[in-house]
């Protein structure tokens, strides 16, 4: 029989007392083993989106299927089929790595003989045999973060959510968590449903990205398509001084299309135009700069051309939803 | 297939005793502070052993059977703040999304605390005899003390549970503590109930339900088997079990909205 584990979600809102609607109506799909990268700032509704598929708190409206099973009426076989790490490694500071692991293997009905050698080859996939034995209290933030993931892959799930895996993690473990969920994908077909606010990691990881705003969908698609999208690269200057920023937009209006940004001009330029057009109209102008630089279009574009707000600068808060 | 109810409680049990032993600085309060109150009172109440009718000439084995209510009023706050906590890390969470039954949950956590109300229970029967209490209902009522430490380790240990799930909250628990110990403060711990003399002092004791607690261990130590004292002891420990798992295991299904 052919596993199904795709994840299929139509019109799926959550709405909170008192509070905003945190999901407002998207839909998505998520292919067999694919990386789907959620990307949006904080309070964009990623994490509340991951509640509800993961079974944690249960939509206002809408539907959602993960790995072939309702998340509102099989949450039981849901959760058979998933594993997740949820924002902040959630791990018990007095126990030991291989404590934990014990524990989630009992939990997860593995077969007593089998518990064991589980618990070892996780310790060594994610590089934490040295320190099974150490309290998880002592750990660094990357070590926890891999200990968390070790944990969701306890019982060979076929659908992980990763919510924010590596925020707060320095590069070198970024990259290491990074190269485990690519290998998960490529090797053990393992579906991924990951939440970020790092354009590099959504660009790096994803096969295909979402991108949430206020929790609607507001772009979707490869990171390539996305970013084709926006097409021409933009030219982005930072006045050298502020009483010249006016004068700088009004002249760099005539070589593009104004893009808004908090502390950047930014202009996405028209076809045949070039930053030596530009440079040339500001050294006519006499006008000077402190920065100025030609950049292709990346996922903040997309963003910015969907939202008008770069992602930085729409991190409004916390997202709404806690792992209650 | 999820995982047997036993293997469930037992790995739940056994971190929550991993943690206790763990934590010496919530573990060892619970023996510690009790006794040290009791040695105290010992010493500055021993003058109550002379007023008439009082029911034994050692102040220490009269006062023997408060340790076994604030143990396990100490037990409530820490068994609450620790599962406030795995609620506020999110470690709740993970184990909400294993196959994990709530009451597994509940009894694995609950398997904890009585297990450290019985290690608690042998610390203050092995106090009193190293200071020569004689137990007056004899082994078979220092055992039957140990089945009344688990009983009561039961109620108050979902009573922290309970609480926890409602707050969530580690400092909400620790907040109520005092309140809990107000009970214990208006009982018979330091004066059998009818040698109170101040009435209103008098009624608020017979109302309490910690002094028949109270006074059900008491029988044990200095009276021997006394049937109306263990029978009110017993169903009160019976009925705060029932009433407390009963909410505890109402918190818990509001608090674990899986679907």
């Amino acid at each position: 029989m052919t596993r199904d584990n795709s994840i299929v979600v139509e019109k799926l809102v959550r709405e909170f007392k008192k509070g905003p609607r945190a999901v407002d109506g998207i839909d998505l799909y998520v292919a067999p083993g694919e990386i789907y990268g959620f990307l949006g700032p904080n309070g964009a509704g990623k994490s509340t989106t991951v509640l509800m598929l993961t079974t944690l708190l249960p939509p206002t409206a809408g539907s959602a299927r993960v790995g072939g099973y309702d998340v509102r009426t099989e949450g039981p076989k849901v959760r058979s089929v998933i594993g997740a790490a949820l924002q902040e490694a959630a791990l018990d500071p007095l126990l030991t790595g291989r404590d934990h692991l014990k524990l989630q293997t009992m939990l997860q009905a593995i077969p007593k003989a089998e518990r064991k050698p589980r618990q070892e080859e996780l310790l060594d996939r994610v590089g934490l045999t040295d320190a099974a034995d150490r309290k998880v209290g002592g750990y660094s933030g990357g070590m926890k973060r891999r200990l968390d993931l070790a944990l969701a892959l306890v019982h060979r799930p076929t659908i992980l959510f990763l919510d924010e895996p590596t925020t707060g993690l320095d590069p070198q473990s970024r990259t290491a968590l990074w190269e485990e969920v690519a290998r998960l994908a490529r090797e053990d077909k393992v579906t991924v449903f990951l939440t970020t606010q790092y354009l590099e990691e959504a660009d790096v990881l994803a096969d295909r990205v979402g991108i949430i705003d206020n929790g609607k969908i507001v772009a979707e698609g490869t990171p390539t398509a996305l970013k084709e999208e926006i097409g021409r690269p933009s030219i982005h200057v930072t006045p050298c001084r502020e009483e010249d920023r006016q004068r700088i937009a009004e002249l760099m209006k005539q070589y593009g299309e104004p893009l808004g940004s908090e502390r950047e001009l930014v202009v996405r330029l028209r076809e045949g135009i070039g930053l030596v057009d530009v440079i040339r109209a500001m050294d006519a102008d006499g006008v000077v700069v402190d920065d100025i630089e030609l950049r292709a279009p990346t996922l903040d574009d997309v963003f910015l051309a969907k939202t008008g707000r770069t992602l930085e600068g729409a991190a409004t808060g916390e997202d709404g939803a806690s792992a209650r | 297939m999820s995982s047997p109810l036993l293997t469930q409680v037992g790995a739940l049990a056994q971190r929550s005793i991993m943690r206790t032993a763990r934590q010496p600085a919530s573990a060892i309060p619970p023996l510690i502070f009790p006794v040290a109150l009791l040695l105290m009172n010992s010493g500055g109440l021993k003058a109550s052993t002379e007023l008439p009718g009082f029911p034994t000439d050692s102040f220490f084995a009269f006062a023997l059977a408060v340790p076994f209510i604030q143990g396990a009023l100490f037990s409530t706050m820490n068994a609450g703040t620790d599962l406030a906590r795995d609620i506020q890390t999110g470690f709740f969470s993970r184990l909400s999304l294993t196959p994990v039954r709530g009451s597994a949950l509940l009894a694995g956590q609950i398997t904890g605390i009585v297990v450290l109300g019985i290690v608690q229970a042998v610390f203050y029967i092995s106090v009193g005899l190293l200071l020569g209490v004689r137990f007056a209902s004899g082994p078979a009522g220092i055992a039957l003390l140990l089945v009344y430490a688990a009983l009561v380790a039961v109620g108050f240990g979902a009573l922290g549970s309970f609480l926890a799930l409602r707050t969530g909250s580690g400092e909400s628990i620790q907040g109520l503590f005092p309140v809990l110990f107000v009970f214990l403060f208006i009982s018979s711990m330091n004066t059998p109930r009818d040698l109170i003399a101040v009435p209103w002092f008098h009624f608020l004791a017979s109302i309490n339900p910690v002094s028949y607690l109270i006074e059900c261990v008491r029988s044990l130590i200095i009276t021997g088997w006394d049937a109306r004292a263990l029978a009110l002891g017993f169903s009160i420990a019976i009925v705060l079990a029932i009433l407390a798992l009963i909410a505890a295991s109402w918190a818990l299904s509001r608090r674990m909205e899986r679907t």
